[in-house]
């Protein structure tokens, strides 16, 4: 899609929303919330592409597969967490949007943790024997 | 995958029918119809955006879980 495309439907959808919220609330928000799916899905292909070229890399240069599934996967979170928390945002609700940002942020720190354990086991190797003669 | 925009204007066409409708049951003093009729056209688009969030999702399921 380009990117014209999505700058006006953006804009129909600001106006339609600023009408719709006089009357309801509610339809409003749906609105932009479903503008909100489209425009992810189109950007999704884009996503894709990079990604593919992240996969790519990784295996020209050898990289522990499981390493490489961990950062997209915890990019992957940090989208859709971000794309969640501002919906709640929108509607108002600012302890959600904070609730699902800190769910998001909890569940990335969970994900790290085998690739924490690595980095400290490499520095560990890495440095001479404490008192082990 | 059907990327269909016309959803969001229909969407928003049936927002704007629906607090129509609403407008014109309250000033004939039908209260509670006017509430059931709010209620049936936010369950629909909710669907509707429920079906499309599933699209999503599944699609951002694909490129980062792959591996």
């Amino acid at each position: 899609m380009d990117i014209l495309q999505i700058v006006g439907l953006g804009l129909a959808v600001t106006f339609l929303a600023l009408i719709l919220k006089e009357k309801n609330q509610v339809f409003a928000l749906l609105v932009s919330l479903v503008a909100g799916i489209f425009i992810l899905l189109m950007m999704v292909d884009q996503i894709r592409l990079v990604m593919d070229m992240l996969k790519n890399m990784a295996q020209n240069a050898h990289l522990n597969n499981m390493y490489v599934a961990t950062i997209l996967k915890i990019i992957g979170i940090a989208y859709i967490s971000e794309f969640g928390a501002q919906i709640a945002k929108d509607a108002g609700q600012g302890s959600m949007a904070g609730k699902i940002e800190l769910a998001g942020k909890l569940i990335i720190l969970v994900m790290a943790i085998p690739i924490l354990t690595a980095i400290v086991d490499t520095i560990m190797n890495l440095m001479p024997q404490i008192g082990g003669g | 995958m059907s990327l269909d925009v016309n959803t969001i204007f229909q969407i928003a066409g049936i927002g704007i029918i629906v607090a129509m409708i609403q407008t014109v049951l309250k000033q004939m003093g039908k209260d509670d119809w006017a509430q059931w009729v709010t209620l049936i056209g936010f369950i629909v688009i909710l669907y509707m955006a429920a079906t499309l969030i599933d699209d999503l999702f599944e699609k951002i399921r694909q490129v980062f879980l792959y591996m």
